[in-house]
């Protein structure tokens, strides 16, 4: 079963994965460093400021949004000029950069005839997209 | 010369947990807000360091340690532990599919099973009690204490046949082991009871927002039969996987404070990449004794905070 060492190549839809979530982990940490180094530094206003914050962070979620207003879902994205809400940017790439990943894989699977793994990425892909909707959770 | 070291490490991250325990019922009397960032950036890097030598992953080590001595509830802290375990997974996710010891065939009929039963789990977490949670957790995390004991590791299982639904998926592959030089071909098989346990790991996954591997690994390599270091690379790119939708649940929930998500990560990758540096110098054993220790005081924490014995 095992054999000398010589050198072993991966499957190239492998190293394609690879490569994407690469760059989308990378773009993803340094968006997240960057805009939370805004946020310490003041350069905007947050929407919570920071003293309440720490008032809230100790109650339930349905509690803290209730008494900050802060939004559901997708609604962050009209408050993405506060920059504690601006963090929410790198961590929505660090969440969603498997989906490029796995999209990328689906004509490489299709030209090879590979219908099993096409159907599993897309599942995969449609499972995601799913959660990242708000759809389930009532925040669309 | 090295256990000193290493019961430093573990000792550190005890005391520092229990002065954070210590520090929280203040938190309302005056404490500024910046001490607990602060705090959670030096426990998260321990952690970080201590977590490799190990061998368990940070995530299965942060929410236990976070949710039980710090002031953030639970929601919030389950929130950024899914990322915590989600960064550490798609930072290591590269190098494991470029050297083979990640397998992107093995991982992804497992991570779509996982992914879909995360969000209900993430749900289901999001919709109990907090003390429900906190009791469930600790049942949870004295659990993984028994599994570390108890888990044997089998290096390269014999799997003579794979089954028919390994067989039709291809479910095989080929590495180089860096400790013997040899080229390892593998192949899997109890694919069908495999793909059920890794429903059950999803609901834990996203309900907890702990990282899985310690869950994942054993039943990729006892049960699937998977070399050890192809389980350990399978299961971060499960993870990342899993962890990305039950992640967006916790986002749309409004579960995830960047003042709570961003030191968590940050603290936690950076204390990963020094303890991957450590691992010749610290000794693993008494790492890991210490990190059981810890975890053992963190799930009876989290059992009596959630009974309201020691709230």
């Amino acid at each position: 079963m095992n054999g000398p060492p010589k050198a072993v190549s991966q499957p190239v839809e492998q190293l394609r994965y690879a490569r994407l979530l690469d760059w989308g982990t990378r773009a993803g940490l340094l968006v997240l460093v960057l805009s939370f180094a805004a946020y310490m530094s003041g350069l905007t206003d947050p929407h919570v400021p920071l003293e309440r914050l720490a008032t809230l962070w100790g109650q339930p979620v349905d509690s803290y949004l209730a008494q900050t207003q802060a939004p559901q879902g997708w609604g962050w994205l009209a408050l993405v000029r506060h920059s504690d809400v601006a963090g929410l940017v790198g961590i929505a790439i660090l969440a969603g950069c498997s989906l490029l990943c796995l999209l990328a894989l689906v004509p490489l699977y299709w030209r090879r005839g590979d219908k099993a793994f096409v159907a599993l990425c897309l599942a995969e892909v449609a499972v995601v997209v799913l959660a990242a909707s708000g759809w389930l959770t009532g925040g669309h | 010369m090295h256990a000193p070291r290493s019961a430093v490490l573990g000792s550190g991250l005890l005391l520092f947990a229990a002065s954070a325990q210590a520090a929280a019922p203040s938190a309302a009397a005056g404490v500024p807000w910046w001490v607990w960032p602060l705090a959670l950036f030096v426990v998260c890097f321990l952690m970080g360091i201590v977590a490799v030598p190990a061998g368990i992953g940070g995530g299965t080590l942060f929410v236990p340690i976070v949710g039980s001595f710090f002031p953030f509830h639970l929601d919030f802290v389950r929130g950024a532990g899914l990322l915590v375990a989600l960064a550490s997974a798609l930072a290591a996710g590269p190098m494991l599919l470029r050297s083979g010891l990640g397998s992107l065939r093995l991982a992804l009929p497992l991570a779509v099973l996982a992914s879909a039963s995360s969000i209900g789990g993430a749900m289901l977490g999001l919709a109990m009690p907090a003390h429900v949670v906190q009791i469930l957790l600790g049942c949870v995390v004295l659990g993984i204490v028994v599994l570390m004991f108890v888990a044997k590791k089998s290096e390269f299982p014999q799997v003579d046949r794979p089954d028919a639904l390994s067989q039709a998926l291809a479910l095989n592959g080929i590495f180089v082991d860096g400790a013997s030089g040899r080229v390892v071909h593998w192949q899997v098989h109890r694919t069908l009871p495999g793909l059920f346990v890794f429903l059950g790991i999803g609901v834990l996954a996203g309900m907890f927002g702990i990282g899985a591997g310690w869950a994942n690994v054993p039943a990729l390599n006892l049960l699937m039969g998977a070399p050890v270091k192809v389980a350990a690379g399978t299961s971060g790119l499960v993870l990342s996987l899993v962890d990305s939708s039950a992640a967006w649940v916790y986002i749309n929930k409004g579960a995830v404070l960047p003042m709570i998500a961003v030191p968590s990560v940050v603290g936690m990758m950076l204390g990963a990449r020094i303890g991957a540096r450590l691992l010749t110098v610290l000794k693993g054993s008494v790492i890991r004794r210490m990190v059981i220790a810890v975890l053992l005081f963190a799930g009876a924490r989290a059992m009596l905070k959630g009974t309201g014995i020691w709230p």
